[in-house]
């Protein structure tokens, strides 16, 4: 076999392992969509009312649930990174994965597509509930749906992994940070309002994050009917940045974990 | 035959090769040169050199805190020494790892695997990490010799401590490893099982030619396996040679004696600082 297919099997066996964990556990699968389900049921309530009271969200009815809709696809697909490496740390695995041929990198690849796949069956799920519910449904977003999944993903992925590689160094103890981290860019990302709701001297904050674009550039979709380039642009830009950063602090973090003896001990 | 007892010594001493690996010219599985580790303030490696020939079985030998774990994980690129060389299967272990790597594997009680996950499936696993193109195959092999096909089906978190100990072991055999390194790999087995294993280990040393490294507590298992021991403490390699030799070395009946005056000794003056 080739270097090339050697690391994809080391990759795939690697997302085999989450599967295998998935497949057999209903209570985790149930669990992956759970919550975005509770989230979009909650909002579907709160959508309706404001449809009635206000002139804003009555433009589009269906935009606070597609704005929770998207916003767990961050959420979930930075869980599904950084619980992805966590599962690892709760079995005691590190030592024998990293003891093996499998290089950060891969293993970097393979919490990816492990993350991708929590997050399509959590949100996908959700997403077509809210069609029997609320008559509303995410697909119809068409093409720029691909386009804001694939920025929201990737700004969760580097949030996600920058979370692992806190955890990888200072333990499980940091473990909290993969819950809270992300809620700590929710009021500055615009999902539930424009950015330009925000206080001014905060909106550069906002405008520094690649989801407070796609969340700009879905309302355009929903309310101007228009898909912005420039806004797409910006995500596009800033997400390189952002898993660019996310990578190189894994990697330096996973050096580092080996100098200072951290793979073998890593625990609660 | 040269075979000694110097506390303290960080010279390299050849181990006489063992009778299944007689060419003198053959170049060592495994040569470490000069490793320093050192954690904050405590010295947990001072100037640790050796050499282990091909198809032999070295332990490596010291109380809790004598810096076993430590050098098993440099070996393993677990852990990168501030100083030194490791020369893995004539490869430079700390520059090109992942080219020895899939040509090791190793086993440890304080590594597990995945709990919810079936025997089969961690095999499954970890036979495609070391890159088997069958392993099925393989998992099928190890476990009819070793003996564990009932157990594929079960969580590998609901086995008892002997049957995770040979599960680990089966893991640690699937890409057949010319270098096999194993942290106690009978600690907390009674005493049929620790033999079962031993008797795995051997049969693996003579079929295959490996090399194996393992750091044990039990001296009648390090008697009966090995060729050759390493006796560390604080840090540092104190004894060297066959079983045989360091027993009359010191002028003892055992291992287990000989242990006993090695981890008592009072440290090397040039380790006095050095705590592993």
């Amino acid at each position: 076999m080739s270097g090339w297919s050697l690391a994809l099997l080391r990759i795939y066996a690697l997302v085999t392992r989450h599967a295998y964990l998935m497949r057999k556990s209903w209570p985790r699968l149930l669990e992956l969509a759970y919550w975005p389900s509770m989230q979009m049921i909650l909002w579907g309530f709160i959508s309706q009312f404001f449809s009635i009271h206000s002139s804003w969200v009555a433009q589009a009815p269906g935009m606070l649930i597609g704005a929770v809709l998207l916003w767990d696809i961050l959420f979930r697909g930075q869980l599904g990174v950084s619980l992805a490496f966590f599962e690892e740390m709760y079995s005691r695995n590190l030592g024998h994965l990293f003891a093996s041929p499998l290089r950060p990198p891969e293993m970097i690849v393979a919490m990816l597509a492990i993350s991708t796949l929590r997050t399509l069956i959590g949100v996908g799920g959700a997403a077509l509930l809210a069609i029997p519910l609320y008559h509303y449904s995410l697909f119809k977003l068409g093409l720029p749906l691909l386009a804001f999944f694939i920025n929201l993903i990737v700004m969760g992925w580097a949030i996600g992994l920058m979370v692992s590689a806190l955890v990888m160094r200072f333990g499980l103890g940091a473990e909290g940070f993969a819950w809270a981290a992300i809620f700590a860019v929710a009021p500055v990302s615009g999902v539930y309002y424009p950015v330009s709701a925000l206080p001014s001297w905060l909106q550069p904050v906002a405008a520094a994050l690649p989801a407070s674009h796609v969340f700009e550039g879905m309302r355009a979709v929903m309310i101007e009917g228009i898909f912005r380039m420039d806004l797409l642009a910006n995500a596009v830009l800033l997400n390189l940045l952002y898993l660019s950063a996310g990578v190189a602090v894994f990697l330096w973090t996973f050096r580092r974990a080996r100098q200072l003896g951290l793979l073998l001990q890593i625990g609660e | 035959m040269k075979n000694s007892v110097f506390p303290g010594a960080a010279e390299r001493i050849p181990f006489p090769p063992s009778p299944a690996s007689a060419q003198p010219d053959a170049a060592p599985a495994i040569r470490v040169a000069g490793l320093r580790k050192r954690f904050k303030n405590v010295t947990a490696l001072e100037k640790v050199s050796f050499d282990i020939p091909a198809n032999s079985i070295c332990a490596l030998l010291g109380g809790n805190g004598a810096g076993k774990t430590t050098t098993l994980s440099i070996l393993l690129g677990l852990l990168l020494p501030d100083s030194g060389t490791v020369s893995m299967l004539g490869e430079d272990m700390l520059r090109h790892r992942y080219r020895v790597l899939p040509r090791m594997n190793f086993t440890s009680p304080y590594v597990d695997l995945p709990k919810r996950l079936t025997v089969w499936e961690n095999l499954m696993v970890y036979g495609r990490l070391y890159g088997l193109s069958r392993p099925q195959k393989r998992i099928r092999e190890l476990a009819e010799e070793m003996e564990f096909g009932d157990l594929l089906e079960r969580p590998y978190g609901m086995l008892s401590a002997g049957q995770r100990s040979r599960t680990a072991l089966a893991k640690s055999l699937l890409n057949q490893p010319d270098v096999l390194i194993l942290d106690e790999p009978t600690a907390s087995l009674d005493p049929d099982m620790g033999d079962r294993i031993r008797a795995i280990l051997e049969n693996y040393r003579a079929r295959s030619g490996a090399t194996l490294l393992l750091a044990s507590h039990n001296m009648p298992e390090v008697e009966r396996l090995c060729d050759q021991v390493i006796m560390m403490q604080r840090g540092r390699i104190v004894a060297q040679g066959s079983p045989a030799a360091l027993i009359a070395a010191h002028g003892r009946a055992s291992m287990e004696e000989v242990f006993l005056d090695v981890a008592r000794a009072p440290a090397p003056a040039s380790a006095k600082k050095a705590a592993g």
